[in-house]
């Protein structure tokens, strides 16, 4: 706010003390019942999107003897107690589970990290036969539709003897060709003079890459971390799919498999959904930026 | 790396080292089970028999499988019922979360919540909400309506797994919007305003025709995200699919007939090229609306 915005509405003073100046991304000022309209529809759609899940943790915190069915609801829980936590991790290994979804995740990151990192570098920087190519086999993978191709995806773990195994449910998505398409791309728009002075210079490909063009792609990078995360953390289908052996569920097979024997208990299962939501909603918290960043860059290229 | 190297010529193997992972994961799991995809289609391979070609029996099989027409028909109306909303709710949001009004970042973070949950978190969470005794029928019961089967109906499920869709996807699409909002020019719309036209009229002759281009994009993305449709579907109306597994939908088919110690990989992968090509389709007529609308 410059100086001679808060100016303006001190000669106004009288008529609009009581008035908040708020004005748009133009500077414009918005009418006091039209703010009063944008906040009420705003409340209604923050009700109807975060509302669920406050209702979901409500649910969780409700003691055995509390009625959760009553009509009209009881939306805060009349004794919070964390008992359905407890009891969820005596009914699956909720703990275990949660632990393999990190492994999973984490090993995601790092896959997609550096494999996307290193092809992308090539696709953009490295002049040798057969690029074109390579960025080619990169796009189609983009375009396949993976939920047409698990069924041959699964015979092939099976082959490599990979079925059931967190390995196996990694692997596929290891290194996302849109991931190397978005570091291509990362690459293409830094200057090139400064990597062609260090080359001068005598660095190697190796050190150039390193030293000069990773640290300036460190947002990209980022992004590309978060969808790695959170795409492996939130996955269902190919973990389905791949794992049959109980003990090495991740957690969203955890909870379908919750869900499916222990479907009367809703404290339960809320309890398990809570469990599997909330370190997603930490880090989105966090690092907002890059998950609407990654959209934006997702959506032009996809 | 400390070392200093002399200027030297970049070895040519180097590259291929750099893509080598990538294209070799992407080559293995990606590009390879799409061929024998394409390959298995005309097999009657299973799970643990390699099978033998069978030309276009598979096909044939599918024109008389009710189930086929089941799912068919099932993801063609989550196109039809999920590409509109997906298209329109999202932009009408953005609008809505777009003046920089205080607490509007709170407001946009909050929105794009349903989108960082898993699928099955969300499916769960709704299959809650929409229970016979959940916190909608309670609602509903209160006001006087009474309770609906929302879970119980086969066309209710379908529709409530469609609204859980659109749900999960308004925060995302909603960002998408922003973005391109933020690209319309300003005097554009105070030239409407100071000719007269109201906000519907300013929406429509000036918001609409500036974000055309990413109506389609999100029209595209949604239609084939919403034609491949699994998981809501799987969660809500459970494994076999509803009633009678009148809410299966092809994806959920080709799970179903494809895993499994018995699974039929030549029946399930002709399914699946069926979901390729209405895949290809959609892009292409989206895509042709487009540029007929152009001219």
């Amino acid at each position: 706010m410059s100086v001679l915005e808060k100016v303006r509405p001190a000669a106004a003073k009288p008529a609009t003390a009581r008035e908040p100046r708020v004005t748009d991304e133009h500077g414009r000022r918005i009418r006091v019942w039209e703010l009063v309209l944008r906040y009420l529809l705003l409340l209604a759609v923050l009700a109807l999107t975060v509302g669920p899940f406050v209702w979901q943790l409500s649910t969780s915190l409700k003691g055995p003897t509390e009625d959760i069915f009553s009509s009209p609801p009881k939306f805060l829980p009349s004794d919070p107690t964390l008992h359905n936590y407890e009891r969820v991790a005596e009914t699956i290994p909720v703990w275990d589970y949660a632990l393999n979804s990190l492994k999973v995740a984490t090993a995601n990151v790092v896959t997609n990290c550096v494999g996307a990192a290193l092809a992308g570098y090539a696709l953009a920087r490295l002049r040798y036969r057969g690029r074109r190519a390579a960025t080619l086999a990169f796009i189609l993978a983009m375009l396949v539709p993976v939920e047409g191709i698990i069924i041959a995806q699964f015979t092939t773990m099976r082959e490599l003897g990979l079925n059931n195994t967190l390995i196996g449910v990694v692997l596929p998505g290891c290194i996302g060709a849109m991931n190397v398409l978005l570091m291509r791309n990362a690459f293409l728009n830094l200057p090139y003079e400064i990597e062609e002075a260090a080359y001068v210079d005598g660095a190697n490909v190796w050190q150039r890459f390193l030293r000069i063009a990773v640290p300036s792609v460190k947002g990209t990078l980022a992004v590309v971390a978060i969808f790695a995360f959170m795409g492996a953390w939130d996955d269902f289908l190919w973990p389905l799919i791949v794992l049959s052996d109980p003990s090495k569920f991740t957690l969203t097979i955890g909870l379908n498999y919750l869900h499916g024997t222990f479907a009367n208990d809703e404290r339960l299962v809320a309890a398990g959904t809570i469990i599997a939501v909330a370190p997603l909603i930490a880090l989105f918290a966090c690092l907002q930026r890059y998950f609407f960043r990654g959209v934006g860059e997702g959506a032009v290229k996809g | 790396m400390s070392s200093v190297t002399p200027v030297r010529r970049q070895l040519p193997v180097s590259p291929w080292l750099f893509a080598a992972p990538g294209l070799l994961i992407t080559g293995a799991f990606i590009l390879y089970p799409f061929v024998s995809t394409l390959i298995n289609a005309f097999t009657d391979r299973r799970t643990l028999i390699p099978g033998e070609f069978v030309g276009l029996a598979n096909f044939r099989e599918l024109l008389n499988d009710d189930m086929f027409w089941v799912g068919l028909r099932n993801s063609t109306l989550y196109v039809v019922g999920v590409v509109p909303a997906l298209v329109i709710l999202p932009l009408l949001l953005a609008l809505l979360v777009q003046k920089n009004i205080p607490g509007i970042t709170f407001f946009r973070s909050a929105f794009y919540t349903p989108v960082v949950a898993s699928i099955v978190v969300v499916g769960l969470i709704w299959v809650w909400l929409l229970d016979e005794r959940g916190l909608v029928n309670s609602l509903l019961e209160t006001i006087g309506v009474g309770r609906v089967g929302f879970l119980s109906d086969q066309w209710l499920l379908l529709l409530s797994a469609m609204a859980v869709t659109v749900w999960k996807g308004l925060g995302y699409y909603m960002i998408i919007y922003l973005a391109a909002l933020a690209n319309v020019p300003r005097e554009l719309h105070e030239a409407a305003a100071v000719d007269g036209a109201g906000a519907v009229r300013r929406f429509l002759t000036v918001t609409v025709p500036a974000v055309r281009s990413t109506m389609v994009l999100v029209g595209a993305l949604s239609s084939v995200a919403a034609f491949k449709v699994f998981s809501e579907v799987y969660l809500m109306a459970g494994p076999s699919g509803g009633p009678a597994g009148e809410d299966t939908t092809l994806v959920m088919l080709v799970q179903r007939t494809g895993t499994g110690l018995t699974g039929r990989v030549g029946y399930a992968s002709a399914i699946s090229v069926v979901v390729f090509v209405v895949t290809v389709a959609l892009m292409l007529l989206v895509l042709r609306a487009d540029r007929r609308d152009e001219s």
